[in-house]
């Protein structure tokens, strides 16, 4: 049955012009939650059907549970946006007009992640992910404030020059197929990639890989490209962070991983595991000393991004089924649980009118059920059992002790740094003498305690489908 | 295909390098555009000539499109906002003409060692050291320039490289060509919504002056 592939990209195509044209703001964010709830029982939908391949389109166990993730994020995020809306008009921040834009932007973002996890071409699967990049930069410079258009433009050129190299990556790798696989569609087809690839000059291939790698590496943060993601977390509005964070940056992840599963089926290619560990380990460490200095609430957790998907990249890096069993389960777990740290801080912003760390504290004596919320995401991300993060960095260190030790120490340096910068934090803006206004908060606080209960949920029980899911992936990464 | 077919290709991705090359040290700003306009040009040709030679007749779209938004309207839209802007004198670059012009070769030299001519067709390949040293001046070019405006330029001529990629690989499917077209619209869009925005902002395009508004700025100030 292929019915769920067609609605989850005619869905956001649908929606988009709808949400263009309509003037009233409640009513085009009404929409927006509905056509993201469409996409989501697209999603679900798609869990039960069969696995499918075309030349543009695959299905498979690596992007079903991705898919599955990605439309409920973006279900969740717009229930969060279009309660949290009505304050954007009334401090004035965005116009009527604007609302519009940012919406029909919110569907091209939806639709373009979901080209690029259900595109077999890799040329396809590129064109999501500038898709994706354009319409997030669009949103993060939405505020028109001088810091948001600084942080947008970084975002834009950075972005830009990131996607251009992985174009030229594609161009490449389509180039290494060519010879074998003959011109046209098939030469680009992953699946096809992966069954020839063994027969592809590994020149070629692993030069590929650089630009991919730096390419990629740039949408997902790694640290000597991630300049641009702190400023579009701090400047944009707060769903866009919650999306950037949660689902973007697993989408580029995501490429850069079905590539390197190419070079994998090719033993004479480079070493990729060594300089994904390399870069995986700068990223963390360097972010986890860069929490302390803080002092915008949505800056850290960008920082802490960095780190978290750091660690993602050091576990493919580092390969086999347990430690790839880890990244995938640390893609999953801190998108839930970043997006929910996001709404919170969302919530937070929104009744301290502002982003100042300094000018928050007390949220204990103040917003009690808030404080629960954002304490609890931030001891989750923090990696604190019992929480999903926890068994993913707590498999990942145990099957690095077994088999790398110094790096297995790296790893827990950074863990404990960013552990520590954390709690600190957390400290300041949950106890300690309120500070601020104290109205009430006015928006849904239903996808915060949703994402938690998933979290706690994963940390504790894994689906039995899901875990066969990630093994079968973790063995493909070889 | 002749060896008349190569020496043309070559010639024309090698001006196309040339030119790059050009672009690198000029220091007036209608100049940088007017020199990436005669690159869209040659670029326009290039993309012809692979059309002729691997007789696949969709390319001549990407060639018209290269001719006629990159090489007209593009450079006539950037002189405009940039003669509004009364910013035509000089454009400042952050290192001298002498060590960005050594940098540049050193960049076109590493990008000739990466793809030597191997097994495989030679015509690829050399097209493709061709591109990615355009893509290369490209990167080098937006890292040296501190206005807005030639960082745009830049960053097309850097596409410029990519397209040129794209082209000269045979059989490309027509999704990437596509693509490559959409994506310079939408840049382009995107570019002069920013460009527009930062004047109405700070009454000036040098990307220097944005950098004040550092998100993170000392509080004790």
């Amino acid at each position: 049955m292929i019915f769920p592939v067609d609605a989850l990209l005619l869905i956001p195509a649908i929606a988009i012009p709808i949400l263009a044209l309509v003037s009233n703001y409640r009513l085009g964010a009404a929409l927006n939650v509905i056509a993201s709830g469409a996409s989501l029982a697209a999603g679900i939908a798609l869990l039960f059907s069969e696995r499918t391949r075309s030349d543009l389109i695959i299905v498979d166990d690596f992007n079903i549970y991705l898919i599955t993730l990605t439309t409920l994020v973006g279900f969740t995020t717009s229930i969060f946006s279009a309660s949290s809306i009505g304050h954007e008009i009334e401090t004035g921040r965005l116009t009527p007009a604007f609302l519009r834009f940012y919406h029909a932007m919110y569907q091209a973002l939806l639709g373009a992640m979901n080209v690029a996890l259900l595109a077999n071409n890799i040329g396809l699967m590129w064109v999501g992910v500038e898709v994706a990049t354009l319409s997030t930069v669009m949103m993060v410079g939405i505020y028109r404030t001088p810091e948001a258009i600084e942080a947008a433009w970084k975002y834009f050129i950075l972005g830009s020059v990131g996607i251009a190299l992985a174009f030229f990556g594609t161009v490449l790798v389509y180039l290494a197929a060519q010879d074998l696989l003959g011109e046209g569609l098939p030469a680009m087809a992953w699946d096809l990639l992966v069954k020839g690839a063994s027969r592809f000059d590994p020149r070629l291939l692993s030069l590929a890989f650089v630009f991919l790698l730096v390419g990629y590496g740039t949408k997902i943060g790694l640290a000597p490209f991630h300049a641009w993601l702190p400023d579009a977390h701090a400047e944009g509005p707060t769903p866009i962070s919650a999306v950037l964070s949660g689902l973007l940056l697993n989408v580029a992840l995501y490429a850069l991983l079905r590539f390197k599963m190419v070079l994998a089926a090719n033993p004479e290619t480079l070493d990729v595991g060594a300089i994904m560990i390399t870069l995986g380990i700068v990223s963390l460490v360097f972010a986890a000393f860069m929490l302390y200095r803080r002092r915008d609430i949505k800056r850290l957790f960008a920082y802490s991004s960095i780190e978290h998907m750091g660690i993602a990249v050091c576990a493919f890096g580092i390969g086999g089924p347990l430690a790839n069993f880890a990244g995938l389960m640390q893609m999953t777990a801190h998108s839930l649980t970043k997006s929910a740290i996001f709404f919170a801080v969302g919530h937070i912003a929104q009744v301290k009118g502002t982003q100042r760390i300094a000018d928050m504290g007390g949220l204990s004596v103040t917003h009690p059920v808030l404080a629960v919320g954002f304490g609890l995401g931030v001891i989750a991300i923090a990696g604190l059992p019992p929480f999903a993060v926890f068994t993913s960095e707590f498999t990942l260190l145990s099957s690095t002790f077994a088999r790398m030790p110094v790096l297995a120490v790296l790893l827990m340096l950074g863990i404990l740094v960013s552990f520590g910068a954390l709690l600190l934090r957390l400290h300041d803006i949950v106890f300690g003498d309120p500070k601020g206004p104290t109205g009430p908060v006015k928006a849904s606080y239903g996808p915060l305690f949703l994402h938690l209960a998933l979290v706690f949920l994963m940390g504790i029980w894994l689906p039995d489908p899901l875990v066969r899911w990630f093994r079968s992936v973790a063995t493909l990464l070889g | 295909m002749g060896s008349l077919g190569f020496d043309i290709a070559h010639l024309l991705s090698g001006g196309m390098l040339v030119l790059s090359l050009l672009l690198l040290y000029q220091v007036r700003i209608l100049a940088v555009i007017r020199v990436f306009a005669l690159q869209a040009v040659v670029l326009a040709l290039s993309v012809a000539w692979q059309a002729y030679l691997q007789n696949a007749p969709h390319l001549m779209v990407t060639a018209a499109i290269a001719l006629v938004v990159k090489g007209l309207i593009i450079p006539f839209a950037l002189e405009r906002i940039v003669r509004r802007l009364d910013i035509h004198r000089e454009v400042e670059t952050v290192i001298g003409a002498g060590a960005i012009m050594l940098t540049g070769l050193a960049l076109v030299a590493l990008s000739i060692l990466l793809l030597q001519p191997g097994e495989g067709s030679v015509l690829t390949r050399e097209d493709l050291a061709f591109a990615l040293a355009v893509i290369l001046l490209g990167l080098l070019m937006m890292i040296t320039r501190t206005n807005a405006v030639t960082q745009i330029v830049g960053f097309m001529s850097l596409e410029n490289g990519l397209v040129l990629a794209a082209t000269g690989s045979r059989g490309m499917p027509l999704v990437v060509e596509i693509s490559v077209a959409f994506s310079i619209l939408i840049a382009f869009v995107v570019f002069g919504i920013f460009v527009f925005r930062i004047r109405e902002r700070f009454d000036t395009v040098d990307v220097g002056a944005i950098d004040r508004f550092r998100g993170e700025r000392r509080e004790h100030l």
